[in-house]
């Protein structure tokens, strides 16, 4: 990096190097690196996790075998699922944006728990390690899906406790990330900022680390119960041994649906950030976007039925979780009518972090409302386990939180790197991806409706057409995503420099210089105005 | 809320340290949490079986061993007291005490678990299959529970051991010590577990 661009200022943190190399990453406490490190370690896995959705998908496009055998396809969207879901979404927006802005977003120098931070990102390799460890050691790759059902995950022969054991170890990370940033939140604010000045996305992770305090613990034991059942026989979820495994999902479902939140929120946030910058216009209902996103985190607990509609439960805890189910959608709902109210009669400027956060208006939506028939009964029995789900929970985690990472990385780059990337590549990028995108997912909804089920690597022919569509629509995305990451990897080292606000924004982490200093700013930041005001 | 402080040039924060711990300590209840629920469903399940393998629980020992921990707990609680009131030796005194009495807490729990062990009472036995499921479920439960509990213990004697380390090397003095609070919290949350488990193993038939 130049350092002669800052010449009056302190050098950035990427410029303050006290160890010898590598080090000065693997050792550093300042947020803004551990960020750095999550994004990057996360990009390695979301290759990875890419690259067995595209197989699965090469698998589909033809009936009968293509690429690869059924138990392949099975130990693939097991690892894909893993690796997705808990190294990736989870994780995802609060750890690596979440680690770098909220210190900034609120005026403080780091987190309340610098070393506790970098723990948290050692263990969440150390978890990855474990985890990815399942496929090349012991009797085969897991096969049980990412949701590790009993009684199944203790009667395969295949090298479950790796996969389990891992998950357990991931939840450790988040739980403690929760910790730090909760604790940041209510004891570091710049002077000034009370908390009805605090920006949005801070406020979802407020949320967010709430969910993962309390519902990750559901999730550690139930995994440690199946560790148990497979070492010592225990019997919990074992019907041989008088277990039960319905209690098994419940326990799964009241940590991994309100994990859902944890996914989805800290997206929430990040576009409630870009949407008033690029319409350059105060954020509309503030205080109902902060309310929604408190009321998704509480009700989010009560709603894990509605993944098990067809396993067996009462009429009156099938009706109770449905209407719960619905309740949760009204503040989504909510969170939509503001963004939308916000660019309404503002000043539109169309830069590549605004596509993103309009196409995720977009493909949330179809996420959203497409999950209303899967919360409906009747409608759910027809749909369970069939292509429908995949391509819904896809819009939700994959449209949601990824379209939202993507808007996040496009809009903090230049504050990340200091430099501009090329924004037309980027547009061409994100229409590319977005086309991808549809076409992958958009079928899957008709093929489910239709009766293909999910999570098999053959199917009868009279689903072959949607198939073909939905294999070339994974090749388009992944030719997006490539032309993305490949816009943004050349622009952190030969892109133009970025001003400390090249966007207008308003937020505090833009009165810093890009890429900030160490401390974050030269002197103590005072707030004394709403965060949004144009 | 309350006022909050500039960090800036300040990194030691006495209240957000405690309230790191407590939102911890609330991650630890609710992972027993999820097994309390998987007892009461079994329980519900089985009544019979759960009454009659509870009465084979040893209360003498239980007893004995809940009396140990909140001792335990008082004595870490008074070298926290004598950490403020700068009285280096009493603290480390108290806290070699805790380390001891936890100590007699797990030697205890080997002795109880062996009988039980010879008696083949034991997840994934002969003798307990033959049982039947409640008694099945009642024992898993137990050394489930308790082997997680006993866990925690072992964890807290490192944490505490760690501690009388900084202790001695003043880096917990009577100006900063959370660390030796933060390590007193968790060992009151080893003990408040306890003090649900036994019941629910020992005296309710």
């Amino acid at each position: 990096m130049t350092a002669n661009s800052h010449t009056h200022h302190e050098p950035s943190y990427l410029e303050v190097k006290p160890r010898k190399g590598i080090w000065n990453w693997l050792l550093s406490t300042d947020h803004k690196r551990i960020g750095l490190l999550y994004l990057y370690s996360i990009l390695i896995f979301f290759a990875v996790g890419a690259l067995l959705g595209l197989s699965m998908k090469l698998e589909l496009i033809a009936p009968g075998e293509t690429i690869m055998g059924a138990q392949t396809y099975n130990g693939f969207f097991t690892l894909h699922g893993i690796i997705m879901i808990f190294l990736i979404v989870i994780p995802g927006l609060p750890a690596v944006f979440g680690n770098f802005f909220l210190p900034l977003m609120i005026g403080a120098d780091d987190v309340a728990f610098p070393k506790l931070n970098l723990l948290s990102w050692y263990i969440y390799i150390l978890g990855a390690l474990i985890a990815i460890s399942s496929q090349f050691m012991g009797s085969g790759p897991p096969d049980t899906g990412w949701t590790f059902y009993a009684p199944y995950s203790f009667q395969t022969n295949t090298n479950m406790l790796p996969a389990v054991t891992g998950a357990f170890v991931l939840g450790f990370s988040s739980i403690l990330t929760g910790l730090n940033f909760i604790v940041t939140m209510h004891r570091m604010r710049a002077p000034g900022m009370n908390w009805m000045k605090m920006p949005l996305f801070p406020w979802t992770l407020y949320g967010t680390a709430w969910i993962q305090i309390l519902a990750t613990p559901i999730v550690g034991i139930t995994l440690l119960m199946i560790v148990a059942e497979r070492l010592f026989q225990i019997g919990f979820f074992d019907p041989a041994l008088g277990g039960d495994p319905i209690l098994y999902q419940h326990l799964f479902w009241i940590y991994s649906h309100p994990a859902v939140y944890i996914m989805i929120l800290p997206a929430m946030g990040a576009i409630s950030e870009v949407i008033p910058v690029f319409a350059r216009k105060t954020i509309f209902g503030y205080k109902a976007l902060i309310i929604s996103t408190m009321a998704i985190a509480f009700v989010g607990y009560f709603v894990w039925g509605h993944h098990m509609f067809t396993s067996g439960m009462s009429g009156e805890a099938l009706v109770s979780f449905s209407l719960l189910t619905f309740l949760v959608a009204i503040p989504s709902a909510i969170k939509v009518f503001n963004w939308i109210s916000t660019i309404y009669k503002g000043a539109i400027h169309l830069e590549p972090p605004f596509y993103w956060a309009l196409s995720f208006i977009f493909v949330f939506m179809i996420g959203g409302l497409s999950g209303l028939v899967l919360g409906s009964l009747a409608t759910n029995v027809h749909v369970h386990d069939t292509n429908f789900v995949v391509a819904h929970f896809h819009y939700i985690v994959f449209g949601g939180t990824g379209f939202a990472f993507m808007a996040a990385l496009h809009y903090w780059f230049p504050k990340i790197w200091g430099r501009m990337y090329d924004k037309a590549w980027a547009n061409i990028g994100w229409l590319t991806f977005f086309i991808g995108f549809n076409a992958l997912y958009f079928p899957m909804f008709y093929l489910g409706i239709i009766g293909m089920p999910r999570r098999y690597y053959d199917y009868l022919p009279e689903y072959h057409g949607p198939n073909i569509l939905s294999s070339l629509g994974a090749i388009v995305m992944i030719a997006g995503l490539l032309i993305i990451i490949t816009n943004l990897v050349r622009s952190t080292k030969s892109g133009e420099k970025a001003e400390a606000d090249p966007w207008n924004g308003k937020t505090l982490e833009w009165k810093t210089t890009s890429p900030p200093p160490l401390e974050n700013f030269d002197k103590q930041p005072v707030v004394d105005k709403g965060p949004y005001e144009y | 809320m309350e006022q909050h402080t500039q960090h800036v040039d300040e990194h030691y924060d006495h209240i957000g340290s405690k309230m790191g711990m407590w939102l911890f300590i609330f991650t630890e209840l609710i992972l027993f949490g999820g097994l309390f629920i998987v007892y009461s469903v079994y329980r519900f399940m089985h009544p019979t079986a759960f009454h009659l393998a509870a009465e084979e629980l040893d209360v003498a020992i239980g007893t004995i061993n809940t009396v140990i921990l909140l001792i335990s707990s008082a004595t870490i609680a008074m070298s926290i007291t004598a950490m403020q009131q700068r009285k280096k030796k009493l603290c480390l005194g108290f806290m070699f005490a805790t380390i001891f009495l936890g100590l007699v807490f797990l030697v205890n729990k080997y002795f109880e678990w062996k009988v039980k062990f010879e008696h083949g009472h034991y997840p994934g036995s002969d003798t307990l299959h033959e049982l039947g499921h409640g008694d099945t479920l009642f024992y898993g439960l137990y050394f489930f529970m308790t082997g997680l509990h006993a866990l925690h213990i072992v964890v807290g004697l490192i944490i505490i051991g760690f501690v009388v380390r900084y202790v001695i090397n003043d880096k917990v003095n009577p100006e900063r010590f959370a660390l030796l609070e933060n390590g007193g919290l968790y060992w009151h949350l080893v003990d408040v577990i306890w003090i649900f488990l036994f019941p629910l193993f020992y005296l309710i038939h």
